[in-house]
């Protein structure tokens, strides 16, 4: 296992080589060639992933921790004892989030190709895709909090590049996206500070970061928690030199090797060590409590969670894609994973949890109950994503990490399933507003009879759209157009008279593609859309036997077992919540069917709407093919997942086919489609050849270790989930049933109903979040900052320090020092000298008067002078003598 | 002692002091280059004389020597002031020494 792992550095390293490629040749390759290089990057990806993935099944599970040929050693500084490596962490937890992200991640590429065709950036935005994926993979193969940290902060920025990706939009468009991208930014920023406080505190505690050290044993670790008496497990590593450790290199275990943070917080915990910080002694337990909450800290802000949630409705500004990609399956759930790496910590402080159950739940409902009151059909699929995060969170907090797992896998399959769909009704809505303004009714009419059909199953409406496509090839249908990007926009003089069009503020000023108001009917319009998207609805709100069922149940049972059996406070609070999450959830996906596909279309722009190219509803079919079947991922009755997941393989060879058949025009989308087939035929046989895979937990059991909170299956409690979630859907049909035309004024049945209106305005106002945090946030910066600009910036540092202390202090001191000190002392100095010379030289001047006489007169003087001293000693001899 | 002894060698001497300071005189007074030029030669000359009495006085002819230099240096010395003063002529239309003062500090 160990040796077959290295090649885990290349999980990270193609979707690198992806962007390089890219950002090198992008501009040769064109669009399709872009694409192709991205999208076969990440599938190669996902090739290394199963690779790993059937490794592990075939080896025993065992974890193993990689040095990468290249860059062993990254921070090392011996005389402080610091010794951080690059190392990737190779076990079925991290195994899971590759194979979830990079599966998704390539039909989100492929998608993308279609979604952003015409794009002015189509390469850039590949090149951040595929760096996002790096990141991404980075921060789920890291084997120490210091290089997920590297990876979180990675696909921070890519977030913000692609949240702010159109930042060039016209119409303060443009602004809206690039302040969104700064909200999500600086909102992750804040988490981050708790992330990086969790780090300060695990290296001050345990003088490391490494998850385990090369050789170490998971379950070694995890022994010490459950059983008190310590229980020495068989089995050894021999590998790893000195430890590094500086507070706790002790270990009474069998393993004797050197220990990551994990093993030594249990051997610290048995032996109820305590930790100094400071002048205290800190019990460790207290310690792993606090480094949880920072933790959670940091989950808050990526993961999306009360109180830091805010930026992820907003970052809906970005591309489709990237909403599905990043903001709905992959990013906001590395959170989860986080936590579940740190479940060793978790486990030890139950207070903690508490915190985050309740934040979860609260989540949960929360947020399931703003998405009743969204018009925005993104902003929608937003808060649910928020929401069923909270589930997750929950979960977690509930120890049930298999519950949140199965329930973030399932999750990325639908909600990244009905994301790309909204981004399809989208693209479909602009341009059936482009469509409609651009040709007049005529064209629009000529072709409404031809798919307005009566009945449509999947598979028929799959046929017509194909041989609608395939048949007349008419490009509007492919609407290939570059202008796609603008086609929202263009309605500024939408004068439109025939169709009933909801008359509220807004709408006459510029037409909304994501608005739902505009849409209804599309069922006929986009049949591949529509029951895609139906199917991703009734799994995400948990409908038997759809994928959301199998996995909200089991956080919904563990809720359960935790409130009732184990009497814990937490699992009752969330046990309610999430039941009435469950229901909300129910409820607005149905409202939001009901609005964009059901009765019949409300705008001109959703009558013109056409059914996406093959490149986009390809991913769709796959992903609505996941969203049936992921349920089976854990279902605990020893099902063959290999044969699952051939069943998928034959689902999308059949599309594939089918797609074929239609796409004649492009090869590329065929040759994804085929890169696709064998990708997930490379799982399948990998499937097959671990023998009858363990159910999810089992499987993750190797990782996370035996706190997993099992549970039978409970027949009640399904009947229940499910009786609430079939009760949120009759009800929302109830209330939207009758809903076209729409009440007067594009108001929503619930706003129009005296007795719901209240809770609709808070639902719609988003909980009035936006504007409490301004009120508590946001206005008091925005004050501080211009008392902190004006008074202390301008008046203190300007005007007074600069130009006084400093500006004026500077021009007396230099004031002073010129003139006194040195015109009048140091040049009146320097000067004496040379004054006293030119006075002496013009009295000395007058010897030399030019006159040959006057020289000689001298000369004569001199020689007597010279006579009269050789001779003077001689005359005092005469006279003396 | 050759010669006429009757002379005594302070008639020399006297006569070379005399000769001596009427050229001092000469040089100091004149104001024509010329003539300051023979008071020069005067003065020379009146070198020479106590020179040759001497060397009569004490019967040493290293006088006589030397007074054919200082004749031989004096011949040189008019070759080359005689060639100063017609440059300066040339120059200035006069040889009055006041006029050449431009070394005048």
């Amino acid at each position: 296992m160990e040796t077959f792992a290295t090649i885990v550095p290349l999980v990270v390293f193609i979707p690198l080589g992806g962007m390089i490629i890219n950002m090198i040749f992008g501009r040769q390759l064109g669009e399709k060639g872009v694409g192709a290089v991205a999208s076969v990057a990440a599938a190669s990806a996902f090739g290394v992933a199963a690779l790993l993935f059937f490794a592990l099944s075939r080896f025993g599970y065992e974890a193993a921790v990689i040095n990468p040929p290249v860059l062993t050693s990254w921070i090392s500084i011996p005389s402080a004892n610091i010794e951080i490596p690059w190392q990737f962490r190779v076990d079925t937890l991290s195994v899971t989030m590759m194979l979830v992200i990079t599966g998704v991640g390539t039909l989100i590429h492929i998608y993308a190709i279609g979604y952003m065709h015409g794009d002015s950036r189509f390469v850039r935005f590949f090149m951040y895709l595929n760096l996002f994926l790096a990141f991404m993979l980075v921060l789920v193969s890291a084997n120490n909090y210091l290089m997920t940290f590297v990876g979180w902060e990675g696909v921070g920025l890519c977030s913000f590049l692609l949240i702010g990706f159109w930042f060039d939009r016209k119409r303060g468009d443009g602004w809206k996206n690039s302040n969104a991208a700064r909200k999500a930014f600086i909102v992750n920023r804040v988490g981050d500070f708790g992330f990086l406080m969790a780090i300060f505190m695990t290296f001050w505690t345990f003088g490391t970061l490494d998850y385990y050290k090369p050789g170490e044993p998971v379950h070694a670790a995890e022994a010490a928690i459950t059983e008190t008496a310590v229980a020495p497990v068989a089995e050894g590593g021999t590998s790893g030199e000195g430890g590094t450790s500086s507070e706790g290199g002790h270990s009474t275990t069998a393993y004797a090797g050197p220990k990551g943070i994990f093993g030594q917080a249990e051997d610290m915990l048995r032996e109820g060590r305590t930790i100094r910080f400071g002048n205290t002694d800190v019990p460790i337990r207290v310690v792993l409590t606090l480094i949880v909450l920072f933790l959670l800290i940091g989950v808050t802000g990526k993961s999306a969670q009360i109180p830091l949630f805010i930026w992820l409705p907003d970052a809906m500004a970005g591309p489709t894609p990237v909403s599905a990609l990043i903001h709905a399956a992959t990013m906001v759930t590395s959170g989860l994973f986080l936590m579940t790496r740190s479940s060793v910590f978790l486990a030890a402080a139950p207070a903690a949890t508490f915190v985050i159950t309740v934040v979860g739940a609260g989540t949960a409902i929360f947020a399931g109950f703003v998405a009743l009151g969204q018009w925005d059909i993104k902003k929608v699929l937003a808060y649910s994503t928020v929401s069923q995060l909270g589930f997750m969170v929950a979960a977690v907090g509930l120890g049930a990490y298999s519950a949140a797992y199965f329930h973030l896998i399932t999750h990325a399959f639908f909600k990244a399933l009905l994301f790309l769909g909204s981004g399809s009704v989208i693209h479909a809505v602009e341009h059936g507003h482009e469509h409609a303004h651009a040709h007049g009714h005529d064209e629009a009419g000529a072709h409404d009879p031809s798919l307005a059909h009566d009945d449509h199953t999947a598979e028929h409406a799959l046929h017509a759209i194909a041989d609608d496509i395939g048949a007349h090839g008419d490009p509007s249908i492919l609407h290939d157009d570059a202008t796609h990007a603008d086609a929202a926009h263009a309605g500024g003089q939408h004068t439109a008279t025939n169709t009933p069009i909801p008359e509220t503020a807004e709408h006459e000023a510029v037409f909304d593609a994501q608005d739902m108001r505009n849409m209804g009917g599309l069922r006929h319009r986009m049949p591949i859309t529509f029951w895609t998207y139906l199917i991703g609805t009734l799994a995400l709100a948990g409908i038997f036997p759809l994928s959301g069922f199998w996995s909200k149940d089991e956080i919904i049972g563990a809720a359960l077992r935790s409130g009732f059996t184990n009497g814990e406070l937490k699992g009752f609070i969330a046990f309610v919540l999430l039941l009435l999450a469950a229901f909300f959830t129910a409820f607005y996906m149905w409202r939001q069917i009901r609005y964009v596909f059901l009765g019949t279309a409300r705008t001109e722009a959703a009558e013109n709407a056409p059914e996406s190219v093959n490149l986009m509803t390809i991913p769709l079919i796959v992903l609505a093919g996941l969203a049936i079947l992921g349920g089976l991922l854990n279902i605990p009755l020893g099902i063959s997942v290999g044969a699952v997941v051939l069943v998928v393989a034959i689902f999308a060879a059949v599309v594939f086919l089918l797609a074929l058949r239609s796409q004649r025009r492009t090869i590329s989308g065929g040759m994804l489609g085929f890169q696709l087939l064998i990708g997930v035929i490379v799982v399948g046989v990998a499937f097959a050849f671990g023998n009858s895979v363990e159910g999810l937990t089992l499987w993750l059991e190797h990782s996370v270790g035996a706190t997993m909170n099992l549970g039978p299956f409970n027949p009640l409690l399904a009947i229940i989930a499910l009786v609430v979630a079939v009760g949120g859907i009759l009800l929302a049909e109830r209330i939207y049933g009758r809903l076209n035309p729409l009440t007067r004024k594009g108001r929503d049945p619930l706003e129009a109903r005296a007795d719901t209106r209240p809770a609709f305005a808070l639902a719609n106002a988003k909980g009035y979040t936006d504007a409490i945090y301004g009120a508590l946030i946001e206005q008091p910066y925005n004050r501080a900052s211009k008392w902190l600009a004006d008074r202390l910036d301008w008046d203190f540092w300007h005007n007074w320090f600069h130009e006084r202390v400093i500006f004026r202090g500077f021009n007396n001191a230099a004031n002073f020092l010129g003139e006194p000190v040195d015109r009048q002392g140091i040049d009146r100095l320097f000067l004496l000298p040379s004054r006293a010379i030119r006075w002496a030289s013009g009295r000395l001047r007058g010897l030399q008067t030019g006159y040959v006489r006057t020289y000689t007169f001298t000369m004569l003087v001199g020689v007597l002078l010279v006579i009269f001293l050789i001779l003077f000693p001689l005359l005092r001899q005469l006279i003396g003598g | 002692m050759m010669g006429n002894p009757s002379i005594p060698i302070e008639y020399f001497v006297i006569l070379s002091a005399v000769l001596f300071v009427m050229g001092v005189l000469g040089v100091l007074v004149r104001r024509n280059a010329i003539m300051i030029f023979m008071s020069v030669e005067l003065m020379l000359n009146a070198a020479n004389l106590a020179l040759v009495a001497f060397s009569r006085q004490w019967g040493d002819v290293s006088g006589h020597l030397f007074v054919f230099f200082v004749m031989t240096v004096a011949a040189a010395e008019v070759a080359v002031g005689l060639a100063l003063i017609v440059a300066i002529f040339r120059q200035k239309q006069s040889i009055d020494i006041d006029e050449l003062h431009q070394m005048q500090g």
